[in-house]
């Protein structure tokens, strides 16, 4: 046997159901379909832009998705590692709680929204709102990232290698973004901060975690909230 | 007795806006002694009014309408021997496993944080001693209602404050919050004295500060998206979850048909006396329409799709201003599927007693005006994160009374149905209601009483 091809079980997303792939990686029983051995990996061909590919999984697998996908893949991931070679939907890793997402490609808007845990990597570009209310995930984007993003972020880090659009941050909460490119403009509420040893030591840790391990820390921003907006006053008139 | 147009009163007979009358005092309508007030506050303090509570001015609601009770052209069932069933199936139209509730009151989304502990669990209680289901709200599930409520809506806000997909495959059904009658359009908050180690903790903030929720959902931004995101989450939990959507009564019936194009199980319509833990005076006011004018838009378009009270269809959940039998009896004539109660829920737990008069006087309100839930201080314990306080409500004793109360909104929603020939409270219908005003015959679509009029419709001929 191909030692390539040892536990790994492809699905033609052009022939099976989304439905059913699902079900697979959720570990339900689908007629005509052997159940998944634990530590067997998953190949997802032929994805053509389908929405919810390979979301809910809630345990360790790895998953490759050979294309495009449409909304939320991998959305609410927990412990699986997914890659999706090619470009991602709106949504991608959405409320993600563990585990991890690599893209190949771009992704769309509100990549990572609200996620809780986890590593989200998307190594083109990320559209507006990247890292939306994130909850303490790790988002690294290989490019640039558009406006809106991680607005009222809570919790987590994200790295953007490029440039970020407009209103970066806004109504930011603990979240703390790391940007080496330029900032078209900051939101409300953040605002740029000093590169501390410990921020350096825990931005090099999550560019290695994303394969960008040779970039020098020190050529990136740290930004993050002000802390103005926690208690409701009179000239909060944004 | 004196003469009331020429002696002085006094006594019980007169009370001081008589006496100011008399000496030719008059205030004014338009300016009266609450908006003085409200004027001098915002003078005072520069900063607009957050309160919980719903809409507190009158508003066109159940009140105005009457049952026409059978008699000769209708034939009523007994009271006490003939059957009037009041049990519903909620969620079944894309096959997930339906809600089956035996009554057709449920308890609306209110979060752990805007509650205790301990007022979940009491909720959960009564709700599972009734057979009915109860709601989480922004924040989360916590194990006080999973573990006390059989059934369990799980809401999926804006937010998404401690959103967790084991919640959700935890969960009997998934409501997506688009809004709530109290602020269509607005986002939540919860102020930083309910934001104690353990509600900061579930939704990942610093402990203390004021919090702001989002207004919008953070991953979809119209109807077409959100049937993809209601897609992605039948995936996730394999279909079996009846999935709800929830607006703020506004644009009813252009959002009900949106809502079942999406591809929604069961809309519920939340009008704008529905309460909240904290929002602005100024929006709980004056954004939304009343409950009353928002259920026929509802069913309208819920009927020309098709879906209305049929056995595949979508159903519909009416909350905002339900407290009677009675009310509960005419949304469900109006074509609601079943209500949801929130504030009045409260109150049946032991918020605003009188009992506790002392307590509201001493922070400045008194009891029957209470509505500050967002400070933290609800002498009732209901509304707190207090532990001091909380611990006045003993969630068995609070979890009595509620489902003490369900069993009478269900028996007076069936007392009525009875009286009007029905053996089933979902049987009741349009044709059994009158307005009492012209608004709300109007707004509810039946025909002033005594008259075959509709205002908007035209008089039905030959009647």
């Amino acid at each position: 046997m191909d030692p390539v091809t040892i536990g790994l079980r492809t699905f033609d997303l052009a022939a099976v159901p989304l439905r059913s792939v699902n079900a697979l990686l959720h570990g339900r029983p689908v007629d005509g379909h052997a159940p998944l051995a634990i530590d067997e990996a998953v190949e997802l061909v032929n994805p053509r832009g389908a929405h919810a590919v390979a979301v809910g999984l809630d345990a360790p697998r790895s998953v490759r998705v050979a294309g495009h996908v449409g909304y939320y893949a991998a959305g609410m991931n927990q412990r699986a590692d997914v890659v999706i070679e090619g470009n991602a939907g709106v949504g991608v890793a959405e409320n993600m709680m563990s585990g991890s997402v690599t893209v190949r490609g771009n992704a769309s808007q509100s990549a990572g929204a609200t996620a809780h845990g986890g590593l989200l990597v998307v190594e083109g570009d990320a559209a507006a709102r990247c890292g939306i209310s994130m909850k303490g995930v790790d988002i690294v984007v290989g490019g640039s990232i558009g406006h809106m993003s991680a607005f009222m972020a809570q919790a987590g880090r994200l790295v953007v290698r490029g440039d970020a659009g407009e209103a970066l941050g806004d109504s930011l909460y603990e979240a703390r973004l790391y940007v080496r490119g330029s900032v078209a403009s900051l939101g409300a509420d953040c605002v740029a901060k000093p590169m501390r040893d410990e921020h350096l030591e825990e931005l090099a840790g999550l560019l290695k975690a994303a394969g960008y391990e040779d970039d020098d820390p020190a050529e990136y921003t740290r930004y993050g909230s002000a802390r103005t907006l926690y208690h409701f006053h009179a000239d909060n008139t944004y | 007795m004196s003469d009331p147009m020429n002696g002085p009163m006094s006594g019980p007979m007169s009370d001081p806006a008589t006496e100011r009358a008399r000496r030719g005092l008059r205030p004014s309508s338009t300016f009266d002694a609450a908006t003085i007030h409200d004027i001098q506050r915002a003078a005072q303090t520069g900063l607009y009014d957050i309160r919980g509570f719903g809409a507190k001015r009158a508003l066109p609601h159940f009140d105005d309408l009457l049952f026409l009770g059978a008699s000769m052209s209708r034939y009523p069932l007994e009271g006490y021997r003939e059957a009037c069933g009041t049990d519903v199936v909620l969620g079944a139209r894309h096959g997930a496993y339906p809600l089956r509730l035996d009554t057709p009151v449920t308890i609306a989304g209110m979060s752990f944080g805007a509650l205790s502990g301990r007022a979940k669990e009491a909720i959960g209680r009564a709700a599972s001693e009734v057979g009915t289901s109860t709601t989480t709200g922004d924040g989360g599930m916590t194990p006080e209602e999973r573990g006390q409520s059989k059934q369990l809506v799980y809401q999926y806000l804006p937010s998404r404050y401690g959103m967790n997909p084991d919640h959700l495959r935890q969960a009997d059904a998934i409501e997506i919050v688009l809004g709530q009658g109290a602020k269509p359009g607005g986002g939540g908050m919860l102020l930083g004295q309910k934001i104690s180690e353990r509600v900061a903790s579930m939704r990942t903030l610093p402990q203390g500060i004021d919090q702001r929720s989002a207004c919008r959902h953070p991953d979809w931004t119209g109807p077409d998206d959100l049937t993809i995101k209601i897609t992605e989450l039948r995936e996730i939990t394999d279909g079996e979850k009846p999935i709800y959507v929830k607006v703020g009564a506004s644009r009813t019936y252009y959002d009900v048909k949106l809502a079942v194009h999406a591809g929604a199980d069961v809309v519920v319509v939340d009008g704008m006396q529905g309460g909240t833990a904290a929002t602005q005076d100024v929006f709980i006011e004056n954004v939304g329409i009343p409950t009353l004018a928002a259920i026929p838009q509802a069913v309208r378009a819920l009927r020309e799709l098709g879906v209305h009270r049929q056995p595949d269809g979508v159903q519909l959940i009416v909350s905002g201003g339900v407290r009677t039998g009675a009310d509960v009896a005419k949304a469900l004539a109006l074509g609601a599927d079943a209500v949801s109660i929130g504030t009045a829920a409260l109150i049946a737990l032991g918020d605003n007693d009188p009992r506790w008069e002392s307590d509201y006087e001493a922070i400045g309100s008194a009891a029957g005006c209470y509505d500050d839930y967002q400070d933290g201080r609800d002498p009732a314990g209901i509304c707190t994160q207090d532990d001091a306080l909380a611990a006045r409500l003993d969630p068995v004793e609070g979890g009595r009374r509620l489902a003490n109360y369900l069993r009478v909104l269900t028996m007076e929603a069936q007392t009525i149905a009875r009286a009007c020939g029905k053996a089933h409270v979902t049987h009741l219908e349009p044709e059994d209601l009158v307005a009492l005003t012209v608004e709300s015959a109007a707004m509810a679509g039946v025909p002033l009483a005594g008259t075959s009029w509709i205002p908007g419709v035209g008089a039905v001929e030959g009647w």
